[in-house]
């Protein structure tokens, strides 16, 4: 659904055109109230709500940092922070070891194929959340066809639902065109003749691949990379219902301390350390995009959550 | 040169995995809707379509369709509005602040969904908001607007400037130069942000999940709670249903989009 709207997207966020363009102003420009009711919708429902729920962490229950030091001391959360940070890395390996022969293949091949691999690559990105999710539900149950397969290779049944194994699974389905993207533009723009030189110099193929290729693609799997790590971190869905409620992430804490505990104070400093996180790694990836140029699906993110 | 084929054959073959992986687990759900049975076994033994009339009958499900869809529409036309109006001023401008502002305009995207949700639902108890009409429409419309700005946005920035001063030369008011010089121009912008609104809010889960009530739900979250607290494979009705509605409209988008000047 969204073939175009990564480079669409990056051209939003790319600084403001260059002089010679802004100049040609068009006669008549409207005016920059009508921006006005999309801003206060923003300001009100989106930024308000976020600046208080700051407010919360550090008032509720008491004024000071408390939340964030009982956090940090709680033994419970530490586990459920590395576990999430945990499974974030291995779906972000598992994303980046599917997604980088899947971009390279896209090069080779011809348009029309290019444009299959691409479609499918997005499918994620149309079909319902809830209803992939379930369809994973459906498949990695004890009896479910992903156990009816492995047992018909010899190596089932295995406990998949609530598994880390299942969850991977499902989430690295989801995360995964976030990495073929930026993958595939960083090797679009590579300059094939860069390893036939190093191959007519008498380079082994594996040499040309590791010293000139490879590090030529690095900025785009370094962006894919850590935009996964940033949407696992705040996975709620897929592994709510695909994982267990004693396997818990960060997302999932964050709503029982919500909807059962109702401790909004340590509620609140979960999200902001999790936006905090986020925000740097995101950071990160603009620095990485903006002197590689290569282009990210950041503003996907909000798609999945 | 065999090496190169080996290689090749073998990317293939990762090819087609990878293809498997991403399309097959989700169709799943078709077989086990018109399935005879009251489980999710598959492939299902006997056939039916049960699990259909189930779906459009009982109200818990068929009220969750309707709420969606209304919802759907009407965070359709108020973020397609409010989104394009942005858009259309910020088009090349530049001041102090355009990056920040720039950047508002897109943090609903970037902030994971489970902060947007837990926020406002601290802030919809408050403001008695909470399984509210108006919570959901103003929820969602918080979370499409950034399609909408950046769809319209990127539609501005392939409008000629020249264009606009030939219908002004021309004696065209700012209005009528809009109307029948800009708009059409941009008009497939405009519809591919008004679908991404309405597939943003016919699908979100998570900020339905905190600012829904018992008593209104919308399909994501009635999908949800029925995956978490029952065995009941009129869910498997309801995915095939949203994957048809969200397949039409994509169609629609890649139709709009091939037709774009």
């Amino acid at each position: 659904m969204t073939v175009t709207s990564p480079p669409a997207e990056a051209d939003a966020l790319a600084p403001p055109d260059p002089p010679s363009r802004r100049r040609r102003r068009r006669v008549g420009r409207v005016s920059l109230l009508l921006a006005v009711p999309a801003l206060l919708v923003l300001l009100i429902f989106f930024v308000v709500p976020a600046l208080r729920l700051l407010w919360l962490s550090v008032t509720t229950p008491a004024p000071g940092l408390g939340n964030y030091t009982s956090l940090a001391r709680d033994e419970v959360t530490t586990t459920v922070v590395l576990r999430t940070l945990f499974m974030a890395a291995v779906v972000t390996v598992v994303c980046v070891l599917v997604a980088y022969p899947y971009a390279y293949l896209m090069t080779i091949v011809s348009g029309r194929w290019r444009g299959a691999l691409l479609a499918v690559v997005l499918v994620p990105f149309w079909t319902s959340l809830m209803a992939r999710t379930f369809a994973w539900v459906v498949l990695l149950q004890d009896n479910g066809v992903v156990n009816g397969l492995l047992g018909a290779l010899g190596l089932g049944p295995v406990r998949l639902l609530g598994t880390t194994g299942g969850v991977t699974l499902a989430m690295a389905q989801v995360m995964l065109p976030f990495v073929v993207l930026p993958v595939y533009t960083a090797m679009r723009g590579i300059d094939r003749r860069l390893v036939d030189a190093a191959l007519s110099l008498g380079a082994r193929p594996v040499t040309a691949f590791t010293r000139i290729y490879l590090p030529l693609s690095l900025p785009g799997v370094a962006a894919g990379a850590t935009l996964v790590m940033v949407l696992s971190l705040g996975f709620y869905v897929t592994p709510s219902l695909v994982g267990s409620p004693q396997q818990s992430m960060l997302a999932q804490f964050i709503s029982v301390q919500v909807n059962q505990l109702v401790d909004f104070g340590a509620a609140g400093a979960l999200a902001v350390t999790l936006l905090v996180v986020t925000l740097m790694l995101l950071g990160g990836v603009r620095l990485l995009t903006r002197t590689r140029g290569a282009g990210t699906g950041a503003g996907l993110a909000g798609g999945l959550s | 040169m065999t090496r190169r084929t080996t290689l090749r054959r073998v990317l293939v073959g990762i090819g087609v995995l990878v293809g498997l992986w991403l399309v097959v687990p989700t169709l799943v759900v078709v077989p086990i809707s018109f399935s005879g049975e009251d489980s999710f076994a598959f492939p299902p033994r006997s056939w039916g379509v049960d699990h259909y009339a189930t779906f459009f009958t009982e109200s818990s499900w068929l009220t969750s369709l309707l709420v969606s869809l209304q919802l759907a529409v009407i965070v359709t036309v108020v973020a397609t509005l409010l989104g394009t109006l942005a858009a259309l001023a910020l088009d090349r401008t530049s001041f102090r602040g355009r990056g920040a502002l720039d950047g508002l305009f897109m943090a609903p995207l970037i902030v994971p969904g489970i902060v947007v949700a837990v926020a406002l639902y601290a802030a919809f108890l408050g403001w008695g908001l909470i399984g509210t009409p108006t919570g959901f429409v103003l929820a969602h419309t918080v979370l499409a607007l950034p399609f909408v700005v950046v769809n319209v946005g990127a539609a501005l920035r392939n409008v000629d400037p020249v264009l606009g001063r030939a219908a002004a030369g021309l004696g065209a008011s700012g209005w009528a130069t809009f109307r029948q010089v800009t708009f059409p121009i941009i008009r497939p912008g405009v519809l591919a942000g008004a679908l991404f609104a309405f597939v943003t809010s016919f699908d979100e889960v998570v900020v339905s999940l905190f600012v829904q009530s018992p008593q209104l739900q919308t399909l994501p979250v009635r999908m949800f709670t029925s995956v978490t607290n029952e065995v009941d494979p009129t869910i498997a009705a309801a995915s095939t249903v949203v994957l048809v509605v969200s397949t039409a409209l994509l169609a629609l988008v890649a139709l709009t989009r091939r037709s774009a000047p």
